[in-house]
């Protein structure tokens, strides 16, 4: 669902349009020969393959490890692949999708955020105590009130990395360890948390993640997305046509149409399966919609306004954007703004996930797992090359390697191990994929 | 002949009209810019000492130098980024303060420096509209931007990119400098300012290059280029301005120079043993010709 425009995209590195009025000799050139120039299907592949030696991949490399990753699993524990793990497995991704794509838009500055793994208990903590008996707020409320906290959090951290120029390492290391304390003292002194516990008693809350869209919404709502998404795919192309540049080839226009139908099919239908022992239990759970909407949104403001271009401008010369006249603490402060909220609503769903939050929260592991997912799936920890949908697809294989090692009842050394592997397996891939790129100028 | 009779030819071609020889395009009265007396001290060193100099337009202007001569201080006194202490600078005859960058953009005078100031992860036609990004309901307007692009450089004409959908990463140096100066233009800059443009390149590049700055001044617009490639300077500049330990060793058209009274001027301050040159070289009688 990335109709975005974004570098490094495969169907964006096609040239110069071939027709185009007035095309001076130098637009002829523009457009001469070469596998960048893709107007048919062969040349888009031709072009697609050299950019993968060149060190733009793209997703798909990370898409076939992941597909490795199942097999393997499936293999050794046939109980993988059944509908009733699958649908745990997204729930139990959702908190690293959200919490990495927290982490992207730092990233893409070339910063870090160590902070995100207790902003997210914080909002969560904040967000279960107003939801309490014996006053509970409304849901939404809580939830408000959650997100206006982790939101904070980022203010203060943005503000001190941008303003007094701190750097973002020592910050929010500083946040790490101060954010966890704040949250002990907020299930410390509250009357709704005992025993440094607070559970959920709003039904909406625990919904989140444990409830589950009526089976044929779950099809309407699919079938709706990818039509939608379909339709400004094939609209992207068409106008590029009609203002005389080059689109690619119309058959790969149908072509990710038709995965993303197949991917929305599969999705749906796995979630409809019913997966209950004793009553029926079915339906796509919300949490999955919910991760859905925030990557669109989020991707759509990396990609298609001005303050996503300047993400990437940042991240990739910042002395470049500030001679552009861009401001830099301006946006750099709204990126950890950004960051801290998208880890609050992480820290809502986890808590949703456990169906209480706890003194217990390791927030210092998920921070390393949230930029883990980011970097597995292609992100650069060095700035300026990455995009949301990065994050879903690290987030993904981080929780399928905790879910594949549950089933097998390997023990928690041989998970942390085997994420370590798969961590800088992908940490090479980035290293090396950069080198491929410098080679090529 | 020396340095005196030098300036005193430049004075009496200023006094004729700044365009000179091959800018007759151009019928203003006064030079683009004019920069009176401009000192620069850092601490008890005094990077530039009362430097007179004009920048006539559709004219490409050489600034040479050897280092530490002061030319970087004088183009970042220019561009806005370091404010001389004092003396005047002209703009269209108007006295002007270019105080910031902001400020000499608005002017319309755009510096390209020698890093070339370009986002290597983005592509193109990104890096062109950097900063000021066409918008179409509040989001990224790509095929106006992606339009706009390829115009801009084909209006530059020297330019050979396979897509201007690639990224900046993947360019020849050649190129980057190419985009970079279609950045610049693409403001509507009438001063454009360029650092070494040909430091590093190889020899089709560094063609590439000078082509596009005599196609600059062709448009109209004053380059001011620094050098330290004799060979290009010679090659591509109209006129010469020697700096020599912060102040101005001499200013000129190119015919006034050859490459070695400039060597001397760059290496001594003076041109003393142009007098031995004086009778091979055409360039006190040429001046005078015009």
């Amino acid at each position: 669902m990335s109709s975005t425009l974004r570098p490094g995209e495969p169907t964006l590195t096609t040239a110069a349009a071939a027709s185009g009025g007035g095309a001076s000799e130098v637009v002829e050139e523009l457009t001469a020969s070469d596998a960048l120039v893709a107007e048919t299907f062969s040349e888009y592949v031709g072009g697609w393959w050299k950019r993968v030696r060149a060190g733009q991949s793209g997703i798909l490399p990370v898409l076939a490890g992941l597909v490795l990753l199942v097999i393997i699993f499936q293999v050794l524990n046939s109980n993988f692949l059944t509908a009733a793990n699958l649908t745990n497995l997204m729930t139990q991704g959702a908190p690293y999708i959200l919490l990495g794509m927290a982490e992207v838009f730092v990233l893409l500055l070339g910063e870090i955020d160590l902070s995100i793994g207790y902003v997210a208990g914080i909002s969560a903590t904040v967000t279960l105590e107003l939801a309490a008996y014996p006053n509970p707020e409304p849901w939404w409320v809580a939830i408000l009130a959650g997100l206006a906290a982790a939101a904070f959090l980022g203010l203060v951290q943005g503000t001190l990395i941008t303003r007094l120029g701190l750097p973002s390492f020592v910050v929010t290391l500083g946040g790490l360890l101060g954010f966890e304390g704040l949250m002990l003292f907020l299930l410390e002194n509250n009357s709704v948390a005992s025993g440094g516990t607070v559970g959920i008693t709003n039904n909406i809350l625990t919904d989140i993640v444990n409830g589950n869209l009526d089976p044929t919404v779950g099809w309407i709502t699919m079938i709706a997305v990818v039509a939608i998404a379909g339709l400004l795919f094939w609209r992207r192309d068409f106008l590029r046509r009609r203002a005389g540049l080059a689109a690619p080839p119309a058959v790969l226009t149908y072509l990710k149409i038709a995965a993303m139908a197949v991917a929305g099919v599969i999705v749906v239908w796995i979630c409809n399966t019913n997966r209950g022992r004793i009553s029926v239990l079915e339906g796509v759970p919300w949490v999955v919609p919910i991760a859905l909407v925030i990557l669109v949104g989020w991707s759509f403001l990396l990609g298609r306004t001005r303050y996503g271009r300047y993400i990437y401008a940042i991240g990739g010369n910042a002395e470049a954007a500030r001679r552009a006249g861009i401001s830099l603490g301006r946006i750099r402060t709204i990126a950890f703004i950004l960051t801290s909220l998208t880890a609050g609503a992480a820290g809502i769903v986890y808590a949703s996930q456990l169906g209480s939050i706890s003194n217990g929260m390791d927030g210092g592991t998920l921070v390393l797992d949230a930029v883990a997912a980011a970097v597995i799936g292609g992100t650069s920890l060095f700035g300026g090359r990455g995009k949301m949908l990065h994050a879903l697809v690290g987030g993904i294989i981080i929780a399928a390697i905790a879910n594949g090692m549950g089933l097998l009842g390997l023990s928690a050394a041989a998970q942390y191990m085997i994420t370590a592997l798969v961590l800088v397996a992908a940490v090479t891939v980035d290293a090396l994929s950069r080198k491929g790129a410098t080679a090529t100028r | 002949m020396t340095t005196d009779a030098m300036q005193g030819a430049r004075s009496a071609s200023a006094a004729r009209a700044p365009g000179g020889a091959s800018a007759p395009a151009t019928p203003v009265s006064e030079p683009l810019l004019q920069l009176r007396a401009i000192n620069k001290s850092f601490g008890s060193v005094r990077a530039l000492s009362d430097i007179t100099l004009e920048v006539p337009a559709g004219q490409v202007t050489a600034l040479v130098g050897d280092n530490g001569a002061g030319k970087s201080t004088l183009i970042k006194a220019i561009a806005g980024i370091a404010p001389p202490d004092h003396g005047e600078m002209y703009w269209k005859g108007k006295p002007v303060r270019i105080h910031t960058p902001r400020d000499a953009s608005a002017l319309g005078i755009a510096t390209v420096f020698q890093d070339l100031a370009l986002c290597d992860n983005l592509d193109i036609v990104q890096n062109l509209y950097l900063g000021r990004e066409k918008l179409r309901v509040r989001t990224l307007d790509e095929n106006t931007m992606e339009l706009g692009a390829k115009q801009a450089l084909a209006d530059l004409s020297v330019v050979t990119v396979r897509s201007i959908r690639q990224l900046v990463a993947s360019l020849s140096g050649g190129q980057r400098q190419a985009v970079a100066v279609a950045k610049a233009v693409m403001g509507h800059a009438e001063l454009v300012i360029m650092d070494e443009p040909t430091a590093a390149l190889g020899v089709t590049q560094t063609a590439q290059v000078l082509a596009l700055i005599k196609r600059l001044a062709e448009r109209g617009i004053a380059v001011l280029v620094i050098s330290h490639n004799l060979r290009d300077v010679f090659e591509v500049a109209d006129r010469i301005a020697v700096l020599y330990l912060g102040r101005l060793a001499g200013e000129g058209p190119i015919s006034q120079f050859d490459t070695q009274n400039t060597v001397e001027m760059i290496t001594t301050g003076t041109a003393t043993p142009r007098s031995a040159a004086d009778s091979a070289a055409p360039t006190p009688s040429d001046a005078k010709d015009h």
